[in-house]
């Protein structure tokens, strides 16, 4: 058996094992669906309610809400993806040291890429399946028109922008091997500060100066561009391209970085002990 | 031939600058004097010394005992030789590869059992098992059908085989973590604590199958425990540890004949261990149930 064939079903063993995790918790997985569900819907609502709560008296019909609900939409669909993209894997060892199992899985003969392989896979597919239901459930609520969007451009920028999302998830991973207890924490701190800057659900241009700047780091901030402009205004795919290339870019740097950081973390936490708690 | 070389390795915890001082050490240290080799550091930080130049080696097919009491180092020991902790001095060969420069080929070779069991507990032990073979390799067709075969003849029903982990006895977890460890086919067995806590049953079950390991398959078994007599009737020669330090290593019969018979009676091993340090190898508060 080749090396290869080793390292790939090893890899495939991480799919497997979060399948199963998810077979266990299904209760639980239930909650989660729900409870985004009901998020986004309640996000996407503020735009049927805007002309009521604009301040301006409940006539005013300035505003176009079929594409403000839209807006909204884009924000928490394309946010939700990406950050549970960035949560499965920012789970790699937390999971792990949480259930005691990950002394187990570090001597294992697999390499970090092939664990970080089968992680993202996983978190990619079932990202997209998750996001999925929200998306069928909230078009069945708005009864929104894509007549006029591009679609496969949409995806496409997201795509592109679940790499660099990868990148920092990997790098975010690490914490918990430096910070035992207080690491996993510490991942929510990223996120959080992401969607501040990147424009969720306002374009970035009404954030004040220091955070606007901020905003140019966030591969988020271009895919949420990007996908509006391809969903609301029908920019052809081609056109995305100063979108997509940013994006592009942070990834093609970030997932390699991750990676160096992570192999730096899981050597100073061999060297200080802190792969177990006790035993 | 050896199986595993370990030359003057030395590892310690809690250096200056680095954010250290676990619960793990205060909850050592508070414990009282559990014999360890504490210093203070230069800057005032304590500083545990948990391997204190070590060094042994152990041939292929042996069953190497280490003993010690809690704190003694044995398991930093075992976590040295297995990659997952990295020496601050000294060498560790595994089956002729260093762990630290090719960690890899070690790792295809070894595997460990820990006192706690360490599952994913919502899992069953066929999918926590199907996880383990498929990290060193195994395919899952004849992962699964060795998985049932395992745990099946260390004595496990069926249906546990396909019920979540956290409906079983620490005793069943126990051999399903053995059973984790014989799937990968090891050439070395790292066994740390591997009956502490379990009923007498269970203990002469699983020290029924490291001899089984052994004899079918000549796997190298380096195996730490607290209890004297596991040590005495399981290994063929045994290494005293305490305070990170190796204070005697023989046969069960030479460490017996280093004292003389106490009133009469044929020394044991804890004569031995009292004979060498002046105390007790386990203490009254820690002796099992
Ligand atoms: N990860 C760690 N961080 C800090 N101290 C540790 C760590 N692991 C072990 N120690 C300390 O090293 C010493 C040896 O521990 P250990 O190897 O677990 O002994 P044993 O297995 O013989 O009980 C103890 O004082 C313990 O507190
Ligand atoms: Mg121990």
């Amino acid at each position: 058996m080749t090396a290869l064939t080793l390292q790939l079903r090893a890899s495939f063993a991480f799919v497997e094992r979060n399948f199963n995790l998810i077979k266990r918790y299904w209760a639980w997985e239930m909650v989660w669906l729900i409870y985004s569900t009901a998020e986004s819907l309640s996000v996407s609502f503020i735009g049927l309610g805007m002309g009521a709560i604009s301040g301006n008296g409940a006539a005013a019909p300035q505003v176009n809400t079929g594409y403000l609900v839209l807006y909204l939409l884009i924000g928490t669909l394309v946010w939700r993806f990406l950050s549970m993209i960035f949560y499965w894997i920012t789970d790699l060892i937390n999971i792990e040291r949480w259930e005691g199992t990950i002394e187990y899985t570090l001597m294992a003969p697999v390499r970090r890429l092939t664990h970080m392989a089968g992680q993202t896979v996983f978190a990619v597919v079932y990202s997209l399946f998750f996001t999925g239901i929200i998306l069928t459930v909230t078009t069945l609520v708005f009864k929104i028109d894509l007549s006029r969007a591009n679609i496969p451009g949409g995806v496409a920028m997201i795509l592109s922008g679940s790499i660099s999302f990868i990148g920092i998830g990997i790098m975010a991973s690490s914490l918990p091997l430096l910070f035992p207890e207080r690491g996993a924490q510490m991942t929510n701190v990223f996120i959080a500060l992401l969607m501040l800057v990147s424009g969720v659900y306002y374009p970035v241009s009404v954030l004040p100066g220091f955070l606007r700047q901020l905003a140019v780091y966030s591969p988020a901030t271009y895919v949420l561009e990007g996908v509006r402009l391809a969903m609301l205004e029908n920019v052809p795919t081609h056109e995305l391209w100063g979108f997509m290339r940013p994006v592009l870019l942070i990834g093609v740097f970030l997932v390699p970085a991750g990676l160096w950081v992570f192999a730096q973390a899981e050597r100073y936490a061999k060297r200080t002990g802190k792969l177990h708690r006790n035993g | 031939m050896d199986a595993v070389i370990v030359n003057d390795l030395y590892k310690q915890f809690g250096k200056r600058g680095e954010t250290l001082v676990s619960r793990l050490w205060k909850r050592a240290s508070s414990n009282g004097k559990n014999g360890n080799g504490s210093a203070q550091g230069n800057g005032a930080r304590p500083v545990v010394i948990a391997v204190d130049h070590v060094s042994f080696s152990v041939q292929k097919g042996e069953i190497f005992g280490v003993l010690g009491p809690n704190g003694g180092g044995k398991s930093t020991l075992i976590r040295l030789i297995s990659t997952l902790m990295l020496p601050d001095a000294g060498h560790i060969t595994v089956l002729g590869y260093d762990v630290v420069r090719q960690p890899m080929k070690v790792q295809e070779r070894i595997n460990r059992v820990s006192v706690e069991a360490s599952f994913f507990k919502k899992l069953s032990p066929m999918e926590n098992l199907l996880y383990g073979a498929r990290l060193y390799g195994l395919n899952a067709g004849d992962a699964r059908r060795q998985v049932v075969e395992i745990l099946t003849r260390l004595g496990l029903e069926k249906r546990s085989i396909y019920s979540p982990m956290e409906e079983m006895s620490r005793g069943m977890q126990q051999k399903v973590a053995i059973a984790r460890a014989l799937l990968s086919r090891p050439e070395l067995l790292l066994l740390d604590e591997p009956t502490t806590g379990l009923d007498p049953r269970s203990k002469r079950e699983v020290q029924a199958v490291v001899r089984e390991m052994r004899e079918q398959y000549g796997t190298t078994i380096i195996l730490t425990t607290h209890d004297m007599n596991e040590a005495d009737t399981l290994c063929d020669r045994i290494a005293i540890m305490n305070s990170g330090k190796i204070i005697a290593l023989d046969t069960p019969a030479g460490l017996k004949a280093m004292v003389s018979p106490q009133d009469g009676r044929p020394p044991t091993l804890e004569d031995v261990f009292l004979e060498l340090t002046g105390e007790k190898l386990v203490k009254p508060e820690e002796e099992e149930p």
